[in-house]
């Protein structure tokens, strides 16, 4: 299988390195060959994160380039116009429709541009959006947004829902899963 | 069975399967989590040290009591302990011991762009360096018995791209290793008399190794479809080549980065029309290669700056790369931030708004340089903000108040700010001292440290009592603030730059992100009150933004520190 690629992108802090993790277990249900790469230290502190997933018969990089990915899941939609670049021609970004202000915002150095979703879409860009927080709310805690997020995704792979289910029971603790469950399966039928 | 593992747990899988007992490291990205992991299997003895050289030295005594033993840095971390390093070199080991240091190309989170593969060649000590999870087991466990097989300490090398990937691996069985301590002083005393007799050995050595590189199967030579180009390369390097050209064209993947071979890389110079070398960061490979007589590709064409990328190499070699949609639209940065809650603000407003020079030094309180608040002017390594407020001061003494301090860590302190505050002390300089004691190692994601009461494993520890060290060197004005109480910080730093002899203040709050910090939640705007002044925006607090003109707060972020409301002159916060 040629190899398929899925950028996570978001706010530091937001839950990113969960989400990655989480695809990576299931991938590995179907032995592929698969290469994860994350983000730590300093640009975890609120800074623009990015975790590459790459997975297929033989993966050499443990990176995404400009035009390679397939999709690109965001956390937050100025970091999906960040990233733009680097979807494949064809490709999908799914993106939580939150937004947070990066800190030049915050102090009136920079704006936060306006439209942008539309903007995306007139570039002639797939972009599904929807709004990820309020069903990671509306399943028990703010903070399973990247399990939401996970459930938009899920639409566009053909693993059973038993089976991702399977690896978000791996992936989180004991104590969260109803609430995780729930939040993949908002996040899979919005 | 099959796993997906970073390359750091990697390692510390390899360690464990090695049969090492035995593990000191000072923290740093990206080579943290190599020794967090190897904390996790109870057959691994596993600490923090205060620094890299105390890491280095107590993994040598392991060593030499006869167990496999290992520490772990990041690149500057080695400068750290390049003394015992170069000596290590000549004493050999008893039990293996390994060396994991982990390079930053790119500077994810790093203070400048070293190429650690220097210091093989420069201690002359073999140096392996995986490309990917799987490797990294593997060249782990080859390292202990290249260590034990020629006598000497080995490097693992690591970099960011392949610490923090993660890839599919198979774990093993650990293995028991160890011998016993017999004494053996022309081998360990290192005194003129005995080290004159072990350089010869360490020549030797090298040169055996250099015969053994010929025919390691780490040092692994890939077939291609064409021979018009051939690669030499190694470490994430490889993974780019292979990714960009497929099997294409031949690729000699070096996994052992020192001594390389010399007939293997010749014999495939011969085999290919073009030879090419990629590797990111310094050209050491490819000086390796001139120096046989070979004129590569190389540095001519990839740069000594920054990370690489599959698109990146092919790029420069003439292919066609795919191509991306970018917005045409100004897209903010979002630079990382000081955390909401982050006890460091009150602190560096305090400074900024005094308009005191800072001299900075290493951890998150470094996030201090960032806008609004741009409180630091320098920050080099771990601990010079008190040794170079120590020279910035006595360079300035006589003239007029220069209103300097230096701002440190608790974990960056115990590293190496004592020394500094020693010679503050000893020397007599007007230093202002200021330790930011967030009982915890922040930036690196929350270890333990001498003076949390804990060790790496979670249980109960000596602290370490800042208060009463400071005294002990003989600091008279010692003093602990609350920075979270903006007047009692300010009044703290006045009086103490005012005195006629070094101080110290010590800013004492938790990190925000600790789980035993109970917040007191979100502060509430009264609107009614809100002159629009926009005093609270002064801080960079992440949670306050203006919203039709007056204060906002994130109810997800504010944790309640109170430092935005003691700003408002009007109370409507």
């Amino acid at each position: 299988m040629k190899t398929q690629n899925i950028m996570i992108v978001g706010v530091g802090g937001q839950g990113s390195l969960l989400a990655s993790k989480l695809l990576g277990r299931l991938l590995l249900t179907r032995g592929y060959d698969i290469k994860v790469s994350e983000v730590h230290g300093m640009s975890q502190r609120g800074g623009s994160v990015v975790t590459y997933v790459r997975f297929g018969d033989k993966v050499y990089s443990p990176i995404i380039d400009k035009g390679e990915a397939d999709f690109i899941v965001s956390f937050e939609l100025l970091e999906a116009a960040r990233w733009t670049e680097y979807l494949k021609p064809g490709g999908k970004i799914v993106v939580n429709t939150q937004r947070i202000n990066p800190l030049p915002v915050i102090i009136g150095a920079a704006e936060y541009p306006e439209n942008l979703e539309e903007k995306i879409r007139s570039a002639g860009i797939g972009l599904e959006s929807f709004d990820a927080l309020s069903l990671a709310e509306k399943a028990g805690s703010a903070k399973a947004v990247n399990i939401a997020l996970m459930g938009r995704l899920s639409k566009f792979f053909d693993f059973s829902e038993e089976e991702w289910l399977c690896a978000i029971k791996e992936s989180v603790p004991e104590k969260f899963l109803e609430l995780n469950k729930k939040a993949f399966l908002l996040g899979r039928q919005a | 069975m099959k796993k997906l593992m970073l390359g750091n747990e990697a390692v510390a899988r390899g360690l464990f399967e090695a049969g090492c007992s035995f593990v000191s490291s000072y923290p740093g990205t990206p080579s943290t989590e190599i020794t967090e992991c190897a904390a996790r299997y109870a057959e691994i003895y596993a600490e923090w040290a205060p620094n890299e050289k105390v890491a280095m030295e107590s993994a040598f005594g392991a060593c030499l009591a006869g167990k496999r033993s290992f520490c772990g840095m990041k690149h500057v971390g080695l400068n750290v302990a390049a003394d015992p390093l170069f000596t290590i070199a000549y004493t050999g080991v008893n039990g293996g011991m390994v060396i994991g240091v982990a390079d930053d190309p790119g500077m994810h989170s790093s203070q400048n762009e070293q190429d650690s593969r220097h210091y093989a060649r420069a201690a002359k000590i073999p140096m392996l360096e995986p490309a990917d999870s799987a490797e990294a087991i593997a060249f782990t466990k080859e390292a202990y018995e290249i260590s034990e097989r020629f006598d000497t300490p080995v490097l693992l090398k690591m970099c960011t791209r392949v610490s923090h990937s993660q890839s599919v691996v198979e774990p093993g069985e650990r293995v028991e290793k160890s011998r016993s301590y017999e004494k053996n002083p022309q081998k360990y005393i290192m005194m003129p008399g005995n080290a004159k007799r072990r350089h010869p050995v360490v020549e030797e050595r090298t040169r055996a190794l250099l015969e053994w590189a010929e025919t390691w199967e780490g040092n692994r030579l890939e077939a291609g479809e064409s021979n018009d180009m051939g690669f030499i390369t190694s470490s994430t390097s490889y993974q780019y080549v292979k990714e960009a050209f497929g099997d294409r064209y031949p690729v000699l993947k070096l996994g052992m980065i020192w001594p390389m071979p010399k007939k293997k890389i010749l014999d495939f110079a011969a085999s290919v029309k073009k030879l090419v070398v990629v590797e990111e960061l310094d050209s050491f490979i490819e000086e390796h290669a001139r120096n046989l007589g070979l004129d590569p590709v190389g540095k001519d064409v990839f740069s000594p700056i920054g990370e690489f990328s599959q698109n990146l190499v092919k790029e420069l070699l003439g292919e066609e790369v795919p191509q991306g949609k970018a917005l045409e639209e100004n897209i903010p940065q979002r630079p990382p931030v000081m955390c909401a809650g982050c006890p460091h603000r009150g602190l560096f407003y305090t400074l900024a708004k005094n308009k005191i020079t800072v001299m900075g030094d290493i951890g998150c309180y470094t996030l201090g340089a960032v806008p609004p608040l741009a409180a630091l002017d320098t920050t080099i390594c771990m601990g010079a903000s008190v040794s170079g407020l120590h020279g910035f001061v006595k360079a300035l003494e006589g003239s007029a108040d220069s209103k300097t301090v230096g701002v440190i860590g608790d974990s960056t302190f115990m590293h190496s700010g004592i020394t500094g505050l020693v010679n503050a002390s000893y020397n007599a300089s007007n230093a202002t001292v200021i330790i930011l004691d967030n009982s915890i190692t922040g930036m690196t994601g929350h270890q333990q440290n001498p003076t949390t009461g804990m060790n790496l494993k979670g249980e109960p520890a000596a602290a370490v009592n800042l208060e009463e060290l400071c005294r002990a060197v003989g600091i008279r004005r010692v003093r602990v603030v609350d920075p979270y109480d903006l007047k009692e910080t300010e009044e703290a730093v006045k009086e103490e730059l005012a005195a006629a002899e070094p101080s110290v203040i010590i800013s004492r709050r938790p990190c925000a992100l600790l789980k035993y910090v109970k917040h007191r939640g979100p502060i509430a705007v009264d609107t009614e009150k809100c002159r629009s002044c926009k005093a609270c925006m002064k801080i960079g607090y992440p949670a306050i933004s203006m919203e039709n003109g007056k204060a906002k707060i994130d109810n997800t972020l504010c944790t309640g520190c109170g430092v935005c409301a003691q700003l408002c002159k009007f109370g409507a916060l």
